[in-house]
């Protein structure tokens, strides 16, 4: 379905990414509404595997719109992001427009009548043509709009953050040789980061800030319940009760929704019908990343085990 | 509904959130598109348009909760003149009106506060305290000091005057009604109290923030309380987090110079020199180096924290520092300022060699021997201490030669310039070899003297 237009209200944008499968707390969705009618771009902040890059599949899929992702990396620069000119091509016309330039020029009696002559066919080396666009040039030229994700803007060096300030405020690039180019259709844009490096201010307020965290009981079991559809309800409680017991742990990489959710698809392939002593030890590590952390939580897990059913029977 | 917004955001910036007139300007456009009927929905679409990160969403929520909670004001504050008027002076039309509401038959002849007081609306009162308090511009309240000012303003503007005036009436000729009064008016006074701290709260929070900071910085720092260690760190934290804005971006720009054309030709000698690939030149740039030994002994033991931290900013500023740490010896600690957080990496630089006595010479022939490679002709050499090696060998000579090996020694101390030489300070002595000494006690001498440092790299 696409749907260009900006939804009419909060709710109208949490049931239409659930329906996309992306469970929104009411915050995010109030962020993507205000998004939308207000033409910012987000920037959401929060720990790794909480859905920030999902956040733009969910809202790509359900406008119908098309997607372009730019990942950030150290050294990233105007050339990749941006656009480059196309050398090789350049060289290539050069030299097959040579015998061209020629007849053009043969007329001309002077060196100085070649020259105004050559003056008057203009920089048609420097045109559209000659334009390798990258991603966000491509997703200024969207007819239909588009949702650009700028991933890990954290990761890219500072000066990158300056490359961008000009779409993010006004959604515009401006080329030297070939003056500013408007956005077709305003891009939605996400920019994520996981807060390795202080972003600058001048980025920070040409966004919304959202800041994502760990979810709570009840929403994180709404998002496996949509992700993993043949998990019985008990399991899936006692799955998340336990989660929310691990994430107090001081540990190195605390769980978050996806693997929570991967843990969740293991515990259906394995048939588990609840939380079992063994079974949470054979597959502690699809929930933990580092022995250290699983080595910390191993005596821990009857007890959280006990709670997370406890839990269970009164909540 | 405006002015609320405005003084909403001025409360926010009370609250340490810096607001631009930019993302005001977008709040208030959010706003206008969700409206103020759900105030879950209010409060996220501040906490997206106006904070820039987590503190400030925490800070920002607190101050929007503070104050949402406040009864709003009943009238627009155009009408609140006219509410004063009616309120200070005794106007017997309203008074009738008021009378039927349970002040009684001995109300009569009252004025109006008093009615108001006597028959304890609390709606009535607070509406009336609001007024007062938007008349008294009580969200110009910027110093604790001004609380006594601010609450006076607002009971005058209640007309507290009239009500006095009626308790010395009352007294000869109905003691308990005057008693009642009384405590009513305490009662009055307390909760004006409360609005005001609560306004204080709200706005106040910036100026006494501001003024505790300028406080902190010239403060010397091994006269620091407990209390505000915290305060400093977060001082500290703040000029590296300065340093790094200022310096760290030049260090990485043009990673890829001009076009080399030499290169580029020779290159592409196999395409009839048609340049398919580009060679560039890469910019030469003498790496940082800088090497600092910091004292942890016991004599600096509270300012070698700051020290501590510094160093530990330096080394996400600059690409290469070796930092070493010694009371009696000497070991290097750049690892773990790299690879821990400064809490951590404190600890455990002070377990492994703080507190001790200095030994100023014992840790020079320790670097002497075991780093000396380290420092070359580009290297800026920082000294932390306050050079008081409790009369043992200073081995001045090991910095001479460490002076001659680098590019200059820059000694930071602790201690003001009377007391170099006196006792075991051995500040005269060293002093010679060095580039650069200095005096660097207070947060702000620390934030000059490395800002100089790095500045001359860049």
């Amino acid at each position: 379905m696409a749907d260009i237009r900006p939804s009419a209200s909060i709710e109208a944008v949490e049931s239409g990414l659930a329906a996309q499968g992306y469970i929104a707390s009411r915050q995010i969705a109030t962020a993507v509404y205000l998004a939308q009618q207000i033409e910012k771009p987000i920037l959401v902040e929060g720990p790794a595997g909480v859905g920030k890059t999902e956040l733009a599949k969910a809202i790509a899929a359900w406008r119908g719109m098309k997607m372009i992702r730019l990942q950030c990396y150290e050294g990233l620069d105007e050339a990749k992001a941006l656009y480059e000119w196309k050398y090789a091509k350049q060289l290539l016309y050069t030299q097959i427009l040579k015998d061209k330039l020629g007849e053009v020029l043969g007329g001309a009696p002077t060196l100085e009548a070649a020259l105004n002559q050559l003056h008057d066919f203009g920089d048609v080396f420097f045109s559209k043509e000659f334009v390798e666009p990258r991603p966000l040039l491509q997703a200024l030229e969207q007819p239909a709009g588009c949702v650009l994700l700028i991933d890990e803007i954290d990761k890219s060096d500072a000066e990158f953050e300056s490359l961008l300030l000009e779409i993010l405020s006004d959604f515009q690039v401006t080329i030297p040789e070939l003056g500013t180019v408007v956005a077709v259709a305003p891009p939605t844009v996400i920019l994520t980061s996981n807060s390795e490096r202080d972003l600058g201010d001048a980025l920070k307020r040409r966004c919304l800030h959202l800041h994502i965290g760990f979810p709570e009981q009840k929403l994180e079991e709404r998002i496996v319940e949509s992700r993993v559809p043949g998990i019985s309800q008990t399991l899936r409680k006692q799955m998340v009760g336990f989660i929310h017991e691990v994430r107090t742990l001081d540990l190195k990489k605390l769980p978050s929704v996806s693997e929570t959710i991967d843990w969740a698809r293991v515990l259906v392939l394995l048939q588990a019908p609840e939380l079992g002593h063994e079974m949470v030890k054979d597959t502690l590590n699809v929930l933990l990343k580092y022995e250290a952390d699983i080595e910390a939580t191993m005596p821990q897990v009857s007890t959280f085990i006990a709670k997370a059913s406890r839990q269970n029977v009164f909540g | 509904m405006r002015e609320n917004l405005h003084r909403f955001f001025r409360a926010a910036r009370g609250a340490g959130v810096r607001l631009s007139p930019a993302e005001s300007i977008d709040a208030m456009r959010a706003v206008s598109k969700v409206g103020f009927a759900d105030r879950t929905v209010l409060r996220d679409t501040f906490l997206l348009t106006l904070a820039k990160t987590q503190d400030e969403k925490k800070a920002l929520g607190d101050c929007f909760d503070l104050f949402f909670d406040q009864p709003e004001p009943q009238s627009p504050p155009e009408d609140s003149k006219a509410n004063q008027e009616d309120q200070s002076g005794s106007s017997p039309s309203s008074d009738s009106s008021d009378d039927a509401s349970g002040g009684g038959e001995q109300a009569e002849g009252l004025g109006q506060l008093a009615q108001m007081l006597l028959a304890q609306d609390r709606n009535q009162i607070s509406a009336a305290i609001a007024n007062a308090a938007s008349a008294a511009s009580l969200s110009d309240i910027r110093y604790f000091t001004q609380r006594g000012i601010f609450s006076g303003r607002i009971l005058d503007r209640m007309g507290i005057e009239r009500l006095r005036d009626d308790l010395d009436n009352l007294a000869e000729a109905n003691p308990a009604l005057a008693e009642r009064l009384t405590n009513a008016l305490d009662g009055l006074r307390g909760t004006v109290r409360d609005t005001v701290s609560q306004a204080l709260m709200l706005y106040g929070r910036e100026e006494a923030e501001n003024l505790r900071n300028e406080i902190l910085r010239n403060a010397p720092l091994s006269r620091i309380e407990p209390r505000q260690v915290e305060q400093m760190r977060h001082l500290i934290r703040q000029i590296a987090r300065r340093l790094r804005e200022r310096y760290s971006k030049p260090r990485k720009r043009q990673r890829r110079g001009h076009l080399d054309v030499r290169r580029t030709i020779r290159r592409n000698a196999a395409w009839g020199g048609v340049p398919f690939l580009t060679a560039w030149k890469r910019r030469h740039r003498d790496r940082p180096k800088i090497v600092a030994l910091c004292d942890v002994s016991g004599s600096v033991a509270r300012v070698s924290d700051f020290f501590l931290l510094l160093i530990h900013s330096l080394h996400e500023v600059v690409d290469d520092v070796r930092s070493f740490a010694f009371s009696g010896h000497l070991i290097e600690v750049s690892d773990i300022l790299e690879s821990k957080s400064p809490e951590e990496a404190m600890a455990e630089i002070m377990s492994k060699v703080g507190f001790g006595s200095s030994d100023y010479g014992n840790s020079f022939d320790d670097f002497e021997h075991g780093w000396m490679s380290a420092i070359t002709p580009q290297t800026t050499v920082i000294v932390l201490g306050d050079a008081r090696s409790n009369n043992l060998d200073p081995r001045a000579d090991i910095l001479r030669r460490i002076a001659e090996r680098s590019k200059r020694v820059v000694w930071l101390n602790p201690e003001g310039r009377m007391a170099w030489g006196w006792g075991d300070s051995e500040m005269p002595r060293y002093s010679t070899f060095c580039t650069v000494v200095r005096q660097c006690a207070t947060a702000k001498q620390l934030e000059r003297a490395v800002s100089d440092i790095v500045a001359s790299y860049q």
